[in-house]
């Protein structure tokens, strides 16, 4: 059961500010509330106050700006609207592939991005993109505004850089570089992903010329996995595959990305469990990404 | 809390005008049940998974369980009670009949709702398409297959 709360619909961001830092930690932003909602009915959370940011005009953007290469996407943005924009579609394909296959239709329809992002449950797909795409929150509180790395944004289970009387408002998503082909694997048996593993490969002559991997879902929060990006740089695509050499390469890059993701025991599996799944993701992700 | 925050709202559920005075804790599905007396919409797993809740907000499925009311305003909500056309039932509602895409039916009025965004979306949905779009939507009687053959079905009927 829901318990009362006083609800408040600001119509500005200055105004959201200003009642997240009066009410401190008794208010909570509200943006689709498909995850908040549902731990305030189990009671793990409990505000007196809910401050709905849907009634401040233009934070639902999503908005391309060709001159720079920067897809903004606005606190308020549904994953619906960006599973189905056909810019994000043409310029972001990696982003309307993974939001496509966020939770389900009806989550996806309320569900912002930035609700997602500032919740920061663990077992969760668009973090991951986000660290592909080198993403960037805009944040603006009583102090004035500013940036942050979605890396550096969330810390862990639920917890974020956020300060109570601070709104996300906006996402920043500049473009893959030319070229670039992407994977997407989420894996698991539970409504929310056990695995996702995100890359990004740019094949230049049968050579992995640039790659970015991303891991989310196994551990505390979706981390980006740079030595092992470093380690295989720069491979040919006949070292990758199909030898003994080249499962060596695989197996060490999959160590890489398990000691960065820090896999743990949890209802979705043993660490051990996820460590493997994600060498054999890894090898997957890579073939997907590089071979059409 | 004190009880003053009570919010008045308008809305149209199944073509018909509501207007309401609600706590801003109230959930669509409390309201479509409990006020409005429409009980096609099920409480369940009540954690958005299971989609016995859905109803439509402005054509698009949402899990009313997990829904605050007051979104609701200035929308058009439709349940299932608001498909047929007075005594015609709407296509989904005769193929899932005549396919037996139902046995206890407590998950029917969410799978025909959603099945109506759907095919409201995309006419000519692929099977595959079809399985992706109903993933959130589940069955315990597992009848899935009827299910599947139902939506196809109905979407024969509803190209005419």
């Amino acid at each position: 059961m829901l318990k009362p709360f006083q609800l408040h619909e600001p119509t500005t961001v200055e105004e959201a500010i200003s009642v997240l830092g009066k009410f401190g930690d008794d208010a909570s932003v509200y943006a689709g509330g498909t995850e908040l909602l549902l731990a305030m009915k189990e009671g793990l959370l409990s505000y007196d106050h809910l401050v709905n940011i849907k009634a401040i005009p233009g934070l639902d953007v999503v908005d391309y700006d060709e001159s720079t290469g920067v897809l903004t996407v606005g606190a308020t943005a549904t994953h619906r609207a960006l599973e189905y924009s056909p810019l994000v579609g043409e310029k972001f394909s990696l982003i309307s592939d993974v939001e496509h296959r966020v939770a389900n239709v009806r989550v996806r329809n309320v569900g912002t991005l930035g609700g997602n992002l500032c919740f920061a449950e663990p077992h969760s797909d668009p973090g991951v993109f986000l660290l592909l795409y080198d993403a960037e929150v805009e944040l603006v509180g009583s102090g004035g505004a500013r940036k942050q790395s979605v890396e550096d944004f969330i810390l862990g289970p639920y917890e974020t850089t956020r300060e109570p009387d601070e709104l996300l408002t906006t996402i920043e998503v500049p473009r893959l570089p030319e070229g670039s082909r992407h994977a997407y694997i989420k894996f698991g048996y539970h409504e929310r992903p056990s695995l996702g593993l995100g890359l990004v490969a740019r094949v230049d002559n049968g050579t992995l010329a640039d790659i970015r991997i991303a891991v989310g879902s196994v551990g505390p929060k979706p981390v980006r996995v740079r030595n092992a990006e470093e380690r295989l740089r720069g491979a040919s695509l006949a070292d990758l595959f199909g030898n003994t050499q080249s499962s060596a390469l695989l197996d060490e890059a999959g160590r890489m990305m398990a000691e960065a993701a820090e896999p743990v025991t949890d209802l979705h599996g043993s660490a051990e469990y996820k460590e493997h799944l994600l060498r054999v993701f890894l090898e997957e992700a890579l073939e997907e990404a590089t071979r059409g | 809390m004190s009880e003053d925050h009570r919010l008045q709202i308008s809305f149209v559920v199944n073509g018909r005008p509501v207007d309401t005075e609600i706590e801003p804790h109230l959930l669509l599905l409390d309201l479509l049940r409990d006020k409005l007396a429409l009980k096609g919409a099920k409480r369940s797993c009540d954690m958005q998974v299971c989609g016995a809740c859905t109803v439509l907000v402005d054509g698009n499925p949402v899990s009313s369980c997990t829904y605050l009311a007051f979104e609701a305003r200035g929308t058009d909500v439709t349940t299932i009670e608001g498909l047929a056309d007075g005594e015609k039932l709407h296509p989904l509602m005769e193929a899932f009949i005549d396919n037996a895409g139902l046995q206890c039916g407590f998950c029917t009025p969410g799978m025909i709702l959603a099945a109506k965004s759907l095919l409201d979306l995309n006419p000519r949905p692929s099977v595959e398409e079809v399985k992706e779009y109903m993933r959130g939507n589940l069955c315990r009687c597992t009848g899935y297959k009827k299910i599947l053959e139902s939506i196809e079905d109905a979407a024969q009927r509803m190209q005419g």
